[in-house]
């Protein structure tokens, strides 16, 4: 079943102002496979997934499903074809029940049959084992629940392609299990999937073949089996191996013995329970656990970010008081979002207006920053971090999530903090930016710079911090350096089992 | 989460929740009139009262509802009503008939609502700037067609507007020992049907659910495949139509035209929809909630009057207060809930 081509993408061109976003890429998908879509930010992938859905008009190309040629003018032409997708970020609306979200848009006639759409969308719930009432409002489920639901209905479609963009990025190990279960029969049942994630692991586990693409260009298709995973990231990231391994192993790296920056006693605030901290100058550690353990709300107290209800801090052996994010910066600390979308880009401002943001808050509105010196510090920082923009006036919306999260970086080097968080920072981007960000990471602190780092991928937390605390149910459940510092540990520290 | 409670009642939804607590409060409110203040509250035709007085707010609220429920917003609905009832004042007045009248009505609701539809959905402009300049627009031009009041004296439309329902079943016997019935103008009916239209419309109709998805989230809505551009252009078109029966009802009540009628109406069709459980978000309301929202707002106004607080300022004073604690009330609902729900 699985010889048969299904969609046919052939040398598809896109062209955005000053950028060549895909340069005659060929992309093939066989009837009952799933097929990962790989490349580093601004490689294309999305432009391609784009293309498919209808979003932006391809600049040359063709496209046959099942032998026929078609022309995808809209999300609408898509569908009417047979392909859908199911965006990271949920497609539905929280306010209607689960089975109106799998109608919507879609029924005939003017009038609704509420009984009817919520027998016909229990059974398919039923059918794909989804853990969902066809009557409840969507908004109480959690958001894998809701990625199903957005699949069910696609499924419902009669969907011949199912794109999942990103979809396992807000989801933990269980709901990802489940959505793979899923995934699985679809494939069964002869739907063609086209993957797209971060997660190399997730790959491996999943799919029958692999298409990389990088700077617009297709690198190639493998079959998973014949791909060892270092290869994959080499034909990704398209650098030498070696480069990985530069970082050099938690082993050698030795917990700093400057003086103490930052103490917390019993720091405590609306959402995090008392904890005692501290941190060395030019120390990086991490706080790990599962998502909801506490460890950003933890953070988040200590930039100030919710309410800070009790706690003495010392900074420099000094207490001070810092109850508001102002406080924190005054006191050189900086504090990198998980959410970048919420908490930290301005997407309408331009990449030097998001650069010197925080700058300017510290100096004060009544001292601007001059035209002249701004964009001197935009040019200084995009460079030094290897920002791809087509100018320092681009707009940040515009760029690909590892560049925009660059932006932030930059946004806070420039404050020149002498202790910044960074929560999650690596979370969505590709694995060149990612090695990019730990390396920065390492080199601030070698300049004495204390950072806070936290990851869902522990062994990236274990490449740069020299001491982990791990939290489990909003309590420190341990704290790891040393030869403590290796996977094992770690998993067995965050599932309690006692060393 | 067990597959067997598939047949479970869901609990309330956000609107639902907010409807009843709106109702509930109603009742309460009208009990303890009815206890402490007595006199007309004890008597039915006190509620005929307050329906026949606001039979055009609770058809404007019902539009507003709509809009608000798809995310937008029109303040224009008591300038419409007011253009509307001046127009058909002059219309009968120089010769006209009532079915002319009646289309005038309709037509000067449907063109407003054609227009800012138009002008929010098509060309994206922001619905309370559109809105705003159909209010002075409508306003402006209710002044030019007459400074002065104008009363009806169409002998046909005399006979319409003095059609009272009467309900004996509900009427009382006067001091004099006359036997007076429960009295309700043919505009109470218009108004309870547009109701009942507007509720199947929301809840049983595919347009309907439509504007609730554009209201939970536009750019979902989009990809859902609705037509979300004609969806918006429609809700304001329904609510434009509204304000155009809203304000032949108005004219049916008063029988007279007048610069400033229909003054603040919006802002009372406002209140009552948030009262009634509709948020500004959008995405969440129910036109029943708005119904008892008008009910909840026009009652707390006549106890403040019944209480001897006859100074204009009181009744606003009561209203900014209601819907203050209408809204916080809301707020600490949906935050209890949403945290339970973690």
């Amino acid at each position: 079943m699985q010889d048969e081509v299904l969609l046919q993408m052939s040398h598809i061109d896109k062209r955005f102002p000053g950028v060549l976003a895909l340069n005659g890429v060929d992309f093939t998908l066989r009837r009952g496979e799933i097929h990962a879509l790989m490349g580093e930010n601004g490689a294309g992938k999305s432009t391609l997934i784009k293309v498919l859905t209808g979003v932006y008009r391809m600049d040359g190309g063709t496209i046959t499903v099942e032998g026929n040629s078609i022309s995808i003018h809209s999300p609408q032409d898509a569908q009417n074809n047979g392909i859908s997708t199911v965006y990271q970020e949920i497609t539905l609306c929280p306010n209607l029940t689960v089975a109106e979200n799998m109608y919507i848009g879609r029924e005939d006639g003017a009038w609704i049959n509420h009984k009817d759409y919520e027998k016909k969308a229990g059974e398919i719930l039923e059918r794909l084992s989804i853990p969902a009432r066809a009557t409840q409002q969507l908004g109480d489920c959690s958001l894998a629940v809701q990625q199903m639901v957005a699949i069910a209905r696609a499924v419902d479609m009669k969907c011949k392609v199912l794109i999942l963009d990103e979809p396992t990025s807000s989801l933990d190990d269980k709901e990802v299990n489940m959505l793979f279960k899923l995934m699985r029969d679809l494939k069964a049942q002869g739907v063609g999937i086209i993957f797209v994630t971060h997660f190399l692991e997730q790959v491996y586990e999943v799919s029958d073949r692999i298409t990389v693409l990088r700077n617009g260009e297709l690198v190639g298709e493998y079959l998973t089996e014949e791909l060892p995973q270092v290869e994959l990231v080499a034909k990704m990231i398209g650098k030498d191996l070696d480069e990985l391994n530069d970082l050099g192993s938690a082993e050698e790296k030795k917990t700093s013995d400057k003086e103490v920056f930052y103490e917390a006693t019993g720091l405590s605030s609306s959402d995090a329970l008392p904890f005692d901290f501290q941190i060395r100058k030019g120390e990086v550690n991490g706080f790990t656990g599962l998502l909801g353990s506490g460890r950003s709300e933890s953070v988040r107290a200590i930039f100030g970010a919710d309410k800070v209800t009790g706690g003495a801090v010392k900074i420099n052996g000094k207490s001070v008081k810092i109850t508001r994010p102002i406080d924190a910066m005054k006191n050189g600390i900086g504090y990198l979002a998980e959410d970048r979308k919420r908490d930290g880009i301005i997407a309408e401002l331009s990449v030097r207006e998001n650069i010197i943001l925080a700058l300017q808050v510290m100096k004060g509105l009544f001292k601007p920053i001059s035209r002249s010196e701004a964009e001197a510090f935009a040019d200084e920082y995009i460079k030094a971090l290897n920002i791809k923009t087509a100018s320092r006036e681009t707009p940040v919306g515009s760029l690909s999530g590892g560049n925009q999260q660059k932006v932030i970086l930059a946004r806070w080097l420039l404050t020149h903090p002498d202790y910044l968080i960074l929560d999650e920072p690596t979370r969505g981007i590709d694995v060149g930016t990612k090695l990019e960000i730990q390396k920065l990471v390492l080199k601030l602190a070698e300049d004495g710079v204390s950072v806070t780092f936290i990851s869902s991928e522990v062994e990236e937390m274990l490449r740069t911090c020299s001491r982990l605390i791990v939290m489990r149910d909003r309590h420190i459940v341990g704290e790891l350096k040393g030869a403590d510092l290796n996977q094992t540990q770690v998993m067995k520290t965050i599932a309690g089992g006692e060393a | 989460m067990n597959k067997k409670t598939g047949l479970k009642r869901e609990p309330l939804t956000d609107a639902q929740l907010l409807m009843s607590i709106t109702i509930v409060i109603f009742i309460l409110m009208y009990l303890a009139a009815m206890a402490f203040l007595q006199g007309g509250f004890l008597h039915p035709q006190q509620i005929f009262d307050m329906l026949n007085d606001n039979a055009s707010l609770i058809i404007v609220s019902c539009g507003l509802t709509i809009v608000m429920i798809g995310a937008g917003i029109d303040i224009s609905v008591g300038a419409v009503t007011s253009l509307v009832v001046m127009s058909c004042v002059l219309y009968l007045n120089g010769g006209g008939n009532i079915f002319g009248s009646i289309l005038l009505a309709l037509g000067i609701g449907l063109a407003f609502g054609v227009v800012h539809g138009f002008l929010i959905s098509y060309l994206e402009i922001q619905p309370f700037i559109v809105t705003l300049a159909g209010m002075f627009f409508a306003r402006g031009m209710t002044t030019i067609l007459s400074v002065n009041p104008q009363k009806v004296e169409h002998e046909g439309f005399a006979a319409l507007r003095d059609v009272k329902i009467e309900i004996n079943a509900l009427g009382y016997t006067a001091k004099n020992g006359n036997f007076v019935p429960a009295r309700m103008e043919l505009g109470v009916v218009v108004a309870l049907l547009c109701v009942v239209v507007i509720f199947i419309l929301l809840k049983y109709v595919r347009l309907g659910r439509n504007i609730y998805a554009i209201g939970g989230n536009q750019q979902s809505a989009l990809m859902l495949g609705i037509n979300v551009k004609r969806t918006r252009f429609i809700s304001y078109v329904i609510s434009g139509l509204l304000s155009g029966i809203s304000g032949y009802v108005f004219m049916m009540h008063t029988g007279a035209g007048n610069a400033t009628n229909a003054a603040g109406m919006e802002m009372n069709a406002i209140a009552s929809s948030i009262i009634g459980g509709t948020l500004l978000t959008g995405g969440v309301g129910n036109v029943l909630g708005t119904f008892f929202g008008t009910m909840t707002l026009t009652t707390i106004k006549k106890i403040v009057v019944s209480s001897g607080l006859n100074d204009p300022w009181w009744q606003s004073i009561t209203t900014g207060g209601m819907l203050c604690f209408f809204i916080l009330l809301q707020s600490v609902v949906l935050n209890k809930r949403s945290k339970s729900k973690k």
